[in-house]
């Protein structure tokens, strides 16, 4: 069996990170499988702009993005397969993978899973109805304009406020469709709020929140859903009920990240997340197997997958070239109103940042993270939202060695 | 007039309040950088953005190529920058920053391209 020092599943923004990072490392035995044609991942389809204002200061579209970091792999001459799908990796770092040319099996000393995360669908919020053609998730409604191009839809409703969804109600316009109206369950937006203004205020785009479609109508194509008001626990109230024709639902509802091979590997995922537990090296809780980007926790901005990838890397060269990792004995914890955090261990003896969630709005507030009660770091928001990651670096010198950590939010 | 405005700028989104009269910024609040106020001082006289969409590519591996304006336009004029868009066809190979159009509609920006796409 071909031997590998890591192999990286997945030339997304996040593997292409990983791998240029990787080689700036000295780690040059390495491979990157990605299943599509072309390396860039779901930013070949995201032609808008906004992209790369952390990671380069300037703005890019995604292609742009992307390509900034293919051609580094290029310029490196960093192996890579295309249209090679990676079927199955083992807990012992044995990656089985398959392209036209056959089967192929690598023994990996680390292996970095970079799938990305996948959208929720109309199966996963079980709206009634019939089930005609014109009901899209975002992101395909994005491939067929953006990749194929094929115009999906005259007369849109969009379900959900997810940043993908505002971004096509945009782009539909700007092709010609008509655009009718953004429903949002929730009582507040989960896209960010410039994408609410330059998508949908600037075009006129009215957005419902606590409205959900509760009926979906058409024999052989859309032709139109019923909508209804809902109450604070999100159920549709009677009496509430509005029709809408229209010959197309598109769906911005939810990411997932996509781990059906971590699970296979033996990781263990994080509920709240549904990304891999890893500690302050990204490594996962099976020895060598590391993660990050939109599979590890769905991001709002890829400048982030690219950084998070970028210290992955780093710790996977010290893995590769020790055999071994700082033991992360310091779990962290949090208060009911943070989702989750990114590390969910650290050592407590390196510098390290935390990435988090809010699970409500919360103004003027402060993010603190303490330890033994003692407050090791905090951040002070003016406003703090469910659609922006926030993210909080702790010093080593203020880390005790023992005691867990747990992260609040305090107004 | 208290006005509240969403800066678009950077992902932050900062939310800016500003207090108007006759077009003029007596007071703001809410900007976390110096780009929010030129942000209202822009909306308040001449709203501009910018746009991305795709030209057609003929004998390409991709149909089509992406393409976005290097500088905003006035909003006003968006859906005239996409007619103008609208007209124009590559021939394969085309690459990612070549110009395709220069100044378009006699603005200060010029259309490029954002994805290199090869011959088929």
């Amino acid at each position: 069996m071909e031997k590998k020092d890591v192999i990286i599943v997945g030339g997304g923004p996040a593997g292409l990170a990983a791998a240029v990072e990787l080689y700036e490392k000295g780690i040059t035995d390495i491979l990157i499988l990605e299943r599509e044609k072309h390396l860039g991942g779901i930013l070949r389809q995201c032609i808008h702009d906004g992209f790369g204002l952390t990671r380069f200061k300037t703005t890019l579209s995604g292609p742009e993005y992307a390509q900034r970091f293919i051609d580094q792999v290029l310029e490196k001459q960093i192996p890579c397969l295309t249209d090679t799908t990676v079927l199955e990796v083992s807990q012992d770092k044995v990656v089985t993978a398959a392209s036209r040319d056959g089967m192929m099996q690598f023994q990996a000393k680390a292996v970095i899973l970079t799938m990305g995360c996948r959208e929720r669908t109309r199966g996963a919020l079980a709206i009634p109805g019939e089930r005609p053609a014109g009901v899209f998730t975002a992101g395909v409604a994005q491939a067929y304009m953006n990749l194929y191009n094929r115009m999906p839809a005259k007369e849109v409703v969009i379900l959900g406020s997810g940043d993908i969804g505002m971004i096509m109600a945009r782009r539909l316009t700007l092709e010609g469709a008509h655009v009718q109206a953004v429903f949002e369950v929730q009582p507040i937006p989960s896209g960010l709020p410039r994408n609410i203004e330059q998508c949908l205020n600037d075009y006129n785009i009215p957005l419902y929140l606590s409205h959900t479609v509760t009926d979906i109508h058409g024999n052989s194509r859309l032709t139109g859903v019923t909508v209804s008001q809902v109450d604070e626990k999100m159920r549709p109230i009677p009496g509430t009920e509005k029709e809408y024709a229209c010959d197309t639902l598109i769906l911005s509802v939810g990411l997932i990240p996509e781990n059906e091979l971590s699970i296979d590997a033996g990781v263990r995922l994080d509920n709240r997340t549904r990304g891999a537990l890893v500690d302050e090296h990204f490594q996962t809780s099976v020895e060598g197997i590391f993660a990050a980007g939109n599979v590890l926790h769905v991001h709002d901005l890829v400048d982030f997958v690219s950084m998070e990838a970028e210290r992955l890397a780093d710790s996977a060269a010290e893995y590769v070239k020790n055999g071994s990792l700082e033991e992360c004995p310091l779990e962290i914890g949090t208060d009911a109103n943070i989702g989750h955090t990114i590390p969910q261990r650290i050592s407590g003896r390196r510098d390290v940042t935390l990435s988090m969630r809010v699970r409500g709005v919360f103004k003027n507030c402060r993010i603190v993270v303490r330890q033994n009660g003692v407050e090791i770091a905090a951040k002070k928001m003016k406003k703090a939202l469910p659609a922006e990651m926030i993210q909080i670096p702790l010093k080593a010198d203020r880390i005790g060695e023992n005691g867990k950590l747990e992260v609040s939010v305090e107004c | 007039m208290l006005k509240e405005f969403t800066c678009i700028i950077c992902p932050n989104g900062c939310e800016i309040e500003a207090e108007i009269a006759d077009g003029k910024i007596l007071s703001l609040e809410g900007a976390a950088c110096p780009k929010g106020e030129a942000y209202v001082r822009q909306e308040l006289t001449d709203p501009q953005r910018n746009i991305a969409t795709s030209v057609l590519v003929r004998g390409g591996v991709l149909p089509l190529a992406s393409v976005r304006l290097t500088s905003p336009v006035p909003k006003a004029r968006i859906f005239d920058v996409m007619e103008e868009i609208r007209k124009i066809t590559v021939d394969a190979p085309v690459k990612a920053g070549t110009v395709l159009v220069k100044g378009v509609l006699g603005y200060d920006s010029d259309v490029i391209v954002t994805k290199s796409v090869e011959k088929r």
